[in-house]
């Protein structure tokens, strides 16, 4: 048996991490595996981000595997190490001045980046975005007390930091562009439920609100709308969207869209180099969500110790607590005109489901409050079976008893 | 919900049950809030301290929801001055320019014998109209007359325990099980007990053939046949009382004649009847070779246009035997009201004049004397079918209607709200404001709030002769009081003061008793001259007493349990008279157009037009929705399904009904329940479907056999609408009310779909918090409206194939407190833990789903069962379902 061939990884995110145990797995010490990561630490759970910001957990909780657990499985981890330059034509990462990693396959997980708004007073201290460990870290040192926060947009993350702060019982205010909160998981109903829980939590909700620029004098003091209303601000939190890091592979000339361009193996326009989770574009999507990070790691460890594996895509479900109030959805979200919806809507209760059927199949579901039989409708929405009677009753209400409110 | 107010202390008081003609002893317990408990009285000879459903849930209808609280003149509130004054007014102009026989009295046999007298003196001796006839000409004026005919007096010869002391009871015409509950359960302890046999003799196997040892399911009106074949059979087999008949009856020989032409042999019983051969002979055997034989007969007997000669088929057989006023024997007429004999001693009938007494000469000069009346009348008046039929023809003019409801209960009844319509004064003394007689309107129409049951006080008779005390133990409610004060009022404006200056009940019951003893010497059979000096507070303190009591006896407040026992009868010459019957025929046949003939009676938990049943939950859980009951056969050629909908067609109105297949019903016949008003339904007055056709003698209208078209009616939805008070349906909509544990019960149909219902019915909560499930493309919404936590209204569409389960619906709407597992199954429909089911034991509510669980963890027997759940424990008219239920009963059907 010759040398082992050279694996390194740059990124040491959650789609690093699942990838780097689907391999060891399947294939221990078939690879010498290199992992540089630009944070100071070893892979996190970026899903307690607000958990950390609310305090209900510390740094320590958020992580998956201790640095012993890298060493025993043979692999160098890099920290606090952002990677400078592909060399692809000798096969090199340099990672500035420090290192000069050669490597015979080389996997980028470089994640995205947050999306900062070009508005005037951006880049104000105490302007933030939320998406680190150090993020986090700022703003809780700025959360302190009759301090006032402001959260820009309305997505999952956006939501969660608005909570987070709430919890910290910072008086906290959430503007969203759009009409409705997390428009792209949530039909108008679903998001009026989980506006009136972030209420509930103690967060101001205001909606269709543009942002024109944010003041202070020498750091945040206010944010303007677009229709004038002035309000106070000491911390501005940006959550407006991520962009898949492309810089590094567009330097060394891979081909990207949004992300970087991959196939169903994960492998980019070089074969020697692969690229997966949110930095990725399979099939002109670039994912934002851990599950498809996770399959796409699954499937990358098993091209490379050699087994048949593709990726396909993963349909576009949601699965999520927004603040301890579970939010499921899956396909079509607005029910178009002339297919078939089914709801059921106890808005006092929290409670909302709808199906949305198109020619007889599931075509969407969205779940507020419970969301049970959501593993049953990804797979109905998948794989486009037809709907029996008996299965919309299922899947509205659960098979036979039906399941008690999840909380 | 407006309750009675009451600062009387509570006790408990005894009194007499307002339902069925068994006239059970009730004890009431008033809790000062205008309710009160309700128990049987063990010391009521009629009962035991039994009671059935209907009488257990009297508790449940004593709210003032719906009450009539004060007068109304045309539409709008008056004092009683001014209606008194009106109703007197009218009264007195009628009688001058039409003469007083254009004024018409219809009475019910819910009245007090109290009432009943002082209505009938007033009429018949004061204003001088015979026109005085009640409901119960629909009930049991052919046993009257079939009394009359065979005894010369209206004589119920035996008494209950006949019953518990015969070997073979035969029940004619009846549902016993359902009708009078507590009868049928004496019954059942003789069967058990001594193993009498139960036959029964009905077009529909109902739950009493269920329980009986044979059930002969004849051709609608051929009973006089079967009987008349009896009649014959007993002659061949030598069964004969010679000497009986010989020392004590007239007629054998020309009623034997005529019962050879009708039905000479078995076969010809058969054939004519429609009955097998051997089952035939097997009744007539068991007749022939039983002694100690009572058979019971009711509505299927006497609402006929024959009704008077099948009662005297009947009595033929037993004094032809000569089994009649002995222990365990006899012809026993089963009434269907508390009080119709009251109301037949008081002679409050159109062909009766007073006490037993009729329109011979030396009669109205004796009436006419006690009464001191000034315009006795001195022949009979008009039957309450040919009444009703006078009132459209102009010849009454003024009609002053008592605690009946003639707009439901009547045939042909949209003919009589028309007819109504044209009245110059229309009086109606009432309960409820609401009923559908209360709601028609003359050209005068005033309506008077009478007292209702708990509230009035006097006495009621049952089927066999009692005399019970109904006792007052609620106050008053708003202006409402006695029917017979009113009256006297009414009499005193009218200038008739002396002859109705009564105080209190008690003075009339003596002069009622009084009137029976008046040169009575033993000439009548109705004598209550025992009771003539009963003092005010001996009249209080009565106990159930079965007439005669007359002065002259050893002890003249002790009844007498049986008369006849002697041989003599109150004809003139003491002799019993056989009747030579008529051949049995339908007064009108089915046609091409109109090919099945239509039945209608009573279900078990209601009571007449559910004015009192239908305020109690309990009582509208077991049959929520007017039904039709049809055979399968005949389902399937007129394209019927089971829970769906029928259209009911004769010549008189129409009516939508839900399917009820079944196999107990004969082909060629359905039955439909008489209970449902434009009160509690958009399309169920089943009795305005209805011929009517008199029979001859008694004129009571035949109700059981209308010829009929039957054909499917489609909805689009269908749904249910529980809300905390009632609310009506859109119009144009398909519509049943129940009440419910905690509200109002709505069960709809409508062509409307699914999208539609819940725009129209959403919009009734505003302001609430509204949860909703939709499958529109399925035709399914469900909504649950909450205010501050509580359910208000809970709401489900289906689409129109089936009516939606609301079990689990009215069992979340009866909680006080709703729990997040009910939130959800009020919109998923799902039972989130098991359901009782619908139920079966109204008594103490027990469930279907209850019963087949108990059975299903070994309860093999209804015994066991009631053991393990308490269903059938009770009144017991559940048990034939319950038996049903249990695996041997499964066995059986499948094999």
């Amino acid at each position: 048996m010759g040398a082992k061939e050279r694996l390194v990884v740059v990124g040491n995110g959650m789609a690093s991490l699942r990838f780097l145990e689907q391999l060891t797995e399947r294939a221990p010490g078939r690879f010498d595996v290199t992992v540089v990561g630009a944070e100071p630490v070893a892979a996190y759970n970026r899903v307690l981000l607000s958990s950390l910001l609310g305090g209900e957990v510390d740094e320590a909780a958020c992580g998956f595997r201790g640095l012993d657990w890298y060493a025993g499985h043979g692999i160098r981890l890099i920290t606090g190490a952002p990677v400078t330059a592909i060399d692809r034509e000798n096969g090199l990462v340099v990672v500035g001045e420090t290192h000069v990693l050669p490597f015979d396959r080389l996997v980028l997980a470089v994640g995205s980046l947050p999306i900062r708004l070009p508005l005037p007073g951006a880049d104000l201290p105490g302007v933030v975005t939320f998406r680190d460990f150090a993020d986090v870290a700022a703003i809780r040192a700025a959360a302190v007390e009759h301090a006032k926060a402001i959260v820009i947009g309305g997505g999952l993350l956006g939501l969660e930091a608005a909570v987070g702060l709430a919890r910290l019982g910072v008086d906290c205010t959430l503007l969203h562009v759009m009409d409705r909160v997390m428009e792209r998981q949530l039909d108008h109903t679903a998001a009026r439920l989980v506006t009136a829980a972030m209420e509930a939590r103690g967060v101001k909700m205001l909606l269709s609100a543009n942002t024109a620029c944010i003041e202070g004098d020498g750091t945040v003091e206010r944010l303007v709308l677009k229709d004038g209303t002035v309000l106070p601000a000491d911390l501005v939190v940006m959550s407006v969207g991520i962009r898949p890091s492309t810089a590094l592979a567009q330097a060394c000339g891979l081909a990207i869209g949004r992300g970087i361009t991959v196939d169903d193996r994960m492998t980019t326009s070089d074969p020697r180099i692969f690229a997966l989770g949110e930095c990725a574009e399979h099939r002109g999507i670039a994912y934002g969500l851990v599950e498809p990070a996770y399959e796409q790691a699954e499937v990358l460890s098993r091209h490379l110790v050699g087994e048949e594996a593709a990726y396909l895509g993963t349909s576009l479900a949601t699965s999520l607590k927004v603040s301890g109030l579970p939010v499921f959805s899956a396909g079509v979200v607005d029910t178009p005109d002339g297919a078939d919806a089914i709801t059921v809507h106890d808005a006092a209760a929290g409670l909302y489901r709808k199906l949305t059927i198109i020619d007889g199949r599931l075509a969407g579901a969205v779940f507020v409050g419970d969301i049970s039989e959501q593993a049953r409708c990804k797979e109905m929405i998948r794989s486009g079976a037809p709907l029996t009677l008996d299965d919309r009753d299922d899947l509205m209400f659960g098979r036979r008893q039906p399941q008690a409110l999840a909380a | 919900m407006t309750v009675h107010v009451s600062d009387a202390t509570p006790a408990v008081v005894k009194t007499t049950c307002p339902y069925c003609g068994v006239g059970c002893g009730v004890l009431a317990s008033p809790d000062g809030q205008g309710g009160a408990g309700i128990a049987g009285d063990t010391d009521h000879p009629a009962n035991f301290g039994r009671l059935c459903s209907k009488g257990s849930a009297l508790g449940e209808t004593l709210a003032l929801d719906d009450r009539l609280l004060h007068p109304v003149v045309d539409g709008a509130r008056a004092s009683w001055e001014g209606a008194l004054g009106t109703v007197a007014g009218g009264l007195r102009r009628i009688a001058e320019q039409h003469g007083p026989d254009s004024i018409a009295f219809y009475l019910s046999g819910q009245l007090l014998t109290e009432d009943y007298y002082v209505a009938n003196k007033l009429a018949k001796g004061f204003l001088g109209t015979p026109h005085v006839d009640t409901n119960s000409r629909l009930c049991m004026s052919s046993a009257v007359a079939a009394h009359r005919r065979a005894f010369g007096s209206d004589t119920v010869p035996g008494c209950y325990e006949d019953l518990d002391e015969a070997d073979l009871l035969v029940l004619v015409g009846s549902n016993t099980a359902w009708c009078h509950p507590i009868l049928f359960r004496r019954m059942a302890d003789a069967k058990a007990k001594r193993g009498a046999r139960i036959v029964t003799i009905d077009p529909r196997r109902t739950q009493t053939g269920e329980e009986a040892d044979l059930h002969l399911g004849l051709r609608p009106g051929t009973d006089t046949a079967l009987f008349s074949g009896l009649l014959v059979h007993l002659a061949t087999q030598g069964a004969v009382d010679r000497r009986y008949v010989a020392d004590h009856t007239a007629g054998f020989d020309a009623a034997l004649e005529r019962a050879q032409i009708i039905a000479p042999s078995i076969a010809a019983t058969a054939a004519a009847t429609g009955l097998a051969e051997a089952d035939v002979l097997t009744f007539f055997e068991m007749f022939t070779r039983t002694r100690r034989v009572v058979t019971c007969f009711s509505q299927g007997v006497n609402q006929s246009a024959q009704g008077t000669d099948k009662g005297n088929a009947i009595i033929n057989c037993h004094l032809a035997t000569g089994r009649i006023g002995q222990p365990g024997m006899g012809p026993f007429s089963l009434t269907g009201q508390p009080n119709a004999m009251g109301g037949r001693e008081v002679g409050g009938l159109a062909n009766m004049l007073a006490a037993h007494m009729h329109f011979a000469p030396e009669e109205v000069d004796r009436v006419r004397r006690f009464w001191d009346a000034p315009n006795i009348i001195t022949g009979e008046g008009m039957k309450a079918v040919a009444l009703f039929e006078a009132i459209a023809r102009g010849k009454i003019k003024a009609l002053w209607v008592m605690g009946t409801n003639p707009l439901v209960s009547m045939p042909r009844a949209d003919a009589i709200r028309d007819a109504i319509a044209g009245l110059d004064l229309y009086v109606v003394s009432e309960v409820l404001a609401t009923s559908d007689t209360a709601r028609a309107t003359a050209k005068k129409t005033v309506l008077l709030p009478a007292l209702a049951w708990g509230e009035k006080d006097g006495t009621v008779t049952n089927s066999e002769r009692r005399i019970s005390r109904q006792r007052s133990f609620l106050k008053a409610p708003g202006e409402a009081r006695a029917d017979w004060a009113i009256m006297g009022d009414v009499a005193k404006r009218l200038g008739f003061g002396a002859s109705f200056a009564y105080t209190s009940a008690a003075q009339i019951f003596r002069e009622h008793a009084a009137l029976s003893a008046f040169e009575n010497e033993g000439s009548r059979d109705f004598d209550l001259g025992g009771l003539a000096e009963l003092s005010d507070r001996a009249y209080d303190a009565a106990p159930p007493v079965q007439w005669p009591l007359p002065k002259r006896a050893a002890d003249p407040r002790k009844g007498q349990a049986r008369l006849f026992a002697d041989g003599r009868f109150y004809t003139f010459d003491q002799r019993a008279r056989f009747v030579a019957v008529q051949p049995p025929a339908l007064a009108l046949h089915p046609t091409a157009k109109r090919p099945l003939i239509l039945n209608t009676g009573r279900v078990r938990d209601h009571w007449h037009t559910m004015t009192r049943t239908g305020k109690s939950q309990r009582l509208s859980a077991h049959r929520a929705a007017p039904f039709l009951e049809i055979h399968p056969d005949d389902a399937a050629r007129y394209r019927l399904s089971d829970g769906g909908f029928a259209r009911v067609t004769t010549d008189h109105a129409t009516a939508i009904l839900e399917v009820a297949v079944t196999d107990g019903a004969l082909p060629g016949s359905i039955f439909a329940p008489m209970h449902w008003s434009d009160m509690t339904a958009s399309h169920g007055r089943v009795v305005a479907l209805v011929r009517g056709m008199p029979d001859p003698v008694s004129g009571q209208p035949e109700l059981k056999a209308t010829p009929a078209a039957v054909e499917p009616v489609a909805y689009r939805s269908r749904g249910y609408l529980l809300t905390r008070s009632a609310t009506p349906a859109p119009a144009g909509w398909w519509w049943a009310r129940a009440t419910v544990q905690g509200g109002s019960g709505l069960i709809f149909a409508t062509q409307d779909g699914s999208r539609e219902v819940a725009l129209a019915l959403r919009g009734l909560f505003p302001g609430h918090e509204i949860a909703e499930y939709s499958d529109h493309a399925r035709g399914l919404y469900r909504l649950a409206a909450y205010r501050e936590g509580r359910l208000i209204a809970c709401l489900a569409v289906e689409t129109g194939e089936r009516r939606p389960d609301w079990e689990i619906a009215k069992q979340v709407f009866a909680a006080p407190e709703i729990e997040a597992t009910d939130r959800r199954s009020l919109l998923s429909g799902r039972a989130q833990t098991a359901s009782a089911g619908p139920v079966i034991c109204a008594c103490h509510g027990v469930g279907l789903d209850v019963i087949t669980a108990a059975i299903a963890a070994g309860a093999g027997s209804v015994e066991k069962v009631g053991a393990a759940c308490k269903a059938g424990t009770n009144c017991g008219s559940c048990i034939p379902e319950i038996r049903k239920l249990l695996p041997a009963a499964l066995a059986r059907d499948a094999a």
